[in-house]
């Protein structure tokens, strides 16, 4: 559609707007946490210091190292546990008709909306139980309660649209299903586990309520418990520039991987939500 | 069916059983060291009427505990705000990326930042940015003759609820634009043209052709939105933590679970928050009757 000159003013100042208020929070994180001392206090909008201070003491004194090399962990695990245990049942979901599938699905895709409150008393006995109090695998098996519902729905909806007849001539070379799975399946499911794995990485990174609940020292939380739990003696004393810069390096990675995936995050997104 | 055995018995043991253990626990007298201990206490948790013995009694429990009812009103409130104005400025975004100009993609790219931020990371940067007296919001606003003396905007209890709002509808409106958006796509292209051809407006294109169809992932994204906003906790916890005026059901029941040693009370809380959702969430499928199957694709 064509545009007179001054719709296409209108268009540009929103687009301008819209950018602005979505880059500028994170713009002036990073411009605070290269701020030390007292220009801290003064409120600029364009950088007037370039001091590392903040990143050096966040990461050499201190557990932030460690506490980074945790969330790596608990995400890194709970991407490939909960792809391997979605690949092999949506292969299920989607190939093998039984009663009940319909009911099964949905009853899948509504553990995904439990409130994770709802859980969080019985879990914390559970976890208990196992012995896991404190240890980076109760973080790996709580997370499941989000990301296998997700990526079930979403690589059973995609698996669903591969047509049959590209397994059918697998099944009469005399192919096993697990073999189908593997040589047939996982090569041209690639681009939505790929889709899956990265949303599932980014919501187990971000998660916040069993992290502060399961995990009891220092050593042994991940960042966003980290950054939250930072503090000073005094509400004068809170040390925002490292707050600061401990927030820019959790967070620099995940805005690197939506720019660069950007497409296929929204892609997951979407079939998540939309397909229903 | 052997391929659905590890994902299914993965589900139960993280999610059906600790759901049944939450429920059970609001029904007994569970403390936090003695969760194994726990005994049966009926429905003393939510509603109880201890007879004075004169004539004169009062009821107990959840149902009845003015704190609970503002943490309920405090949730309520919050979602339906922070829905509203995220379906409203989702609706605008979803419709500004929907034209062709200069730099679409980066533009794309941008929107979704605040998306991929942790939510804790967002709540500590606004409240940096809230700061009463050295945060740039206030600065801004003074600059622009909008107040003329700083506000508290955290600590206020006044403006602790304005605050969350902002945090999270900066937060989670590129989710909302994003889903309009995919809805705005499955447009076809064919019908802006038979309307421009017949010299609609483009106002009444909007209202009469484009919002109709666009209506269903509207509605989708509301509904993933509100089942959201009404188990909110990680922006409260770190923006405005201890005052009444953003308490809300998570909150609420966190608090008394871990840190007031009121597990089975904390409990009940949980287990009331679960069936509001599980409301919703039934009447939601039932009412849009999703395609399960796959037959209709």
């Amino acid at each position: 559609m064509k545009r007179t000159p001054l719709q296409n003013v209108g268009l540009y100042a929103l687009v301008i707007v819209i950018v602005l208020q979505a880059v500028f929070p994170f713009y002036y994180a990073i411009l605070t946490s290269l701020e030390d001392g007292q220009a801290l206090f003064e409120v600029n909008y364009l950088p007037e210091q370039v001091n590392l201070a903040n990143y050096r003491s966040m990461l050499t004194e201190g557990v932030f190292g460690r506490q980074i090399l945790n969330s790596v962990f608990v995400a890194t695990v709970v991407v490939l546990i909960s792809l391997t245990l979605a690949v092999t049942a949506s292969y299920a979901l989607s190939r093998i008709r039984f009663r009940g599938r319909g009911l099964l699905l949905l009853t899948i895709l509504s553990v995904s909306m439990f409130p994770q409150i709802a859980v969080l008393s019985g879990l914390f006995e559970v976890i208990r139980y196992f012995g896991l109090f404190n240890s980076l695998w109760a973080l790996v098996f709580s997370y499941m309660i989000f990301t296998l519902p997700f990526t079930v729905w979403v690589l059973t909806a995609f698996m669903r649209n591969l047509p049959v007849e590209i397994e059918e001539a697998a099944i009469m070379d005399g192919a096993s299903s697990l073999t189908i799975i593997r040589r047939v399946f996982l090569p041209l499911m690639w681009p939505a586990m790929v889709t899956t794995g990265l949303l599932a990485f980014i919501h187990a990174w971000n998660e916040f309520l069993f992290a502060l609940t399961f995990l009891s020292t220092d050593s042994q939380r991940t960042v966003p418990v980290a950054i939250a739990l930072i503090s000073g003696r005094s509400e004068f004393e809170i040390p925002w520039g490292n707050i600061m810069a401990a927030s820019v390096i959790v967070t620099l990675p995940l805005v690197m991987l939506v720019l660069v995936f950007q497409r296929k995050i929204v892609s997951g997104l979407t079939a998540g939500a939309v397909k229903g | 069916m052997l391929f659905l055995v590890p994902m299914l018995v993965t589900l139960f043991v993280v999610a059906a059983w600790p759901l049944m253990r939450t429920i059970w626990f609001s029904l007994t007298d569970a403390s936090l060291d003695l969760i194994s201990q726990a005994e049966w206490v009926g429905f003393r948790n939510y509603l109880e009427y201890v007879d004075y013995g004169d004539g004169e009694g009062e009821y107990f429990g959840l149902l009845v505990d003015q704190r609970w009812w503002r943490a309920v009103w405090n949730t309520v409130w919050f979602s339906v705000v922070s829905v509203s104005f995220e379906t409203l400025f989702g609706l605008i975004i979803a419709l500004v990326l929907h034209q062709k100009f200069l730099g679409r993609g980066i533009v794309r790219a941008a929107v979704l930042i605040p998306w991929a931020i942790p939510t804790i990371v967002s709540a500590r940067m606004w409240g940096w940015m809230m700061h009463d007296q050295f945060g740039i919001l206030n600065d801004m606003a003074e600059r622009l003759g909008l107040i003329s003396e700083p506000i508290a905007w955290t600590a206020s209890p006044d403006t602790a609820m304005i605050a969350v709002l902002i945090v999270d509808i900066w937060k989670t409106t590129p989710f909302m634009a994003l889903l309009i958006l995919a809805g705005l796509q499955m447009v076809p292209d064919d019908i802006y043209e038979a309307a421009k051809l017949d010299g609609v407006p483009a106002f009444r294109t909007f209202r009469k052709v484009t919002l109709p169809l666009i209506l269903p992932a509207i509605l989708v994204a509301v509904v993933f939105r509100a089942l959201d906003a009404l188990r909110i906790f990680d922006i409260i916890y770190v923006l405005t933590p201890n005052t009444d005026a953003t308490r809300t059901m998570s909150v609420f029941a966190r608090e008394n679970l871990f840190d007031f040693d009121q597990f089975a009370y904390g409990s009940a809380a949980s287990t009331v928050l679960f069936l509001i959702i599980a409301v919703i969430t039934i009447a939601f499928i039932m009412a849009t009757r999703m395609d399960l199957e796959g037959k209709r694709s």
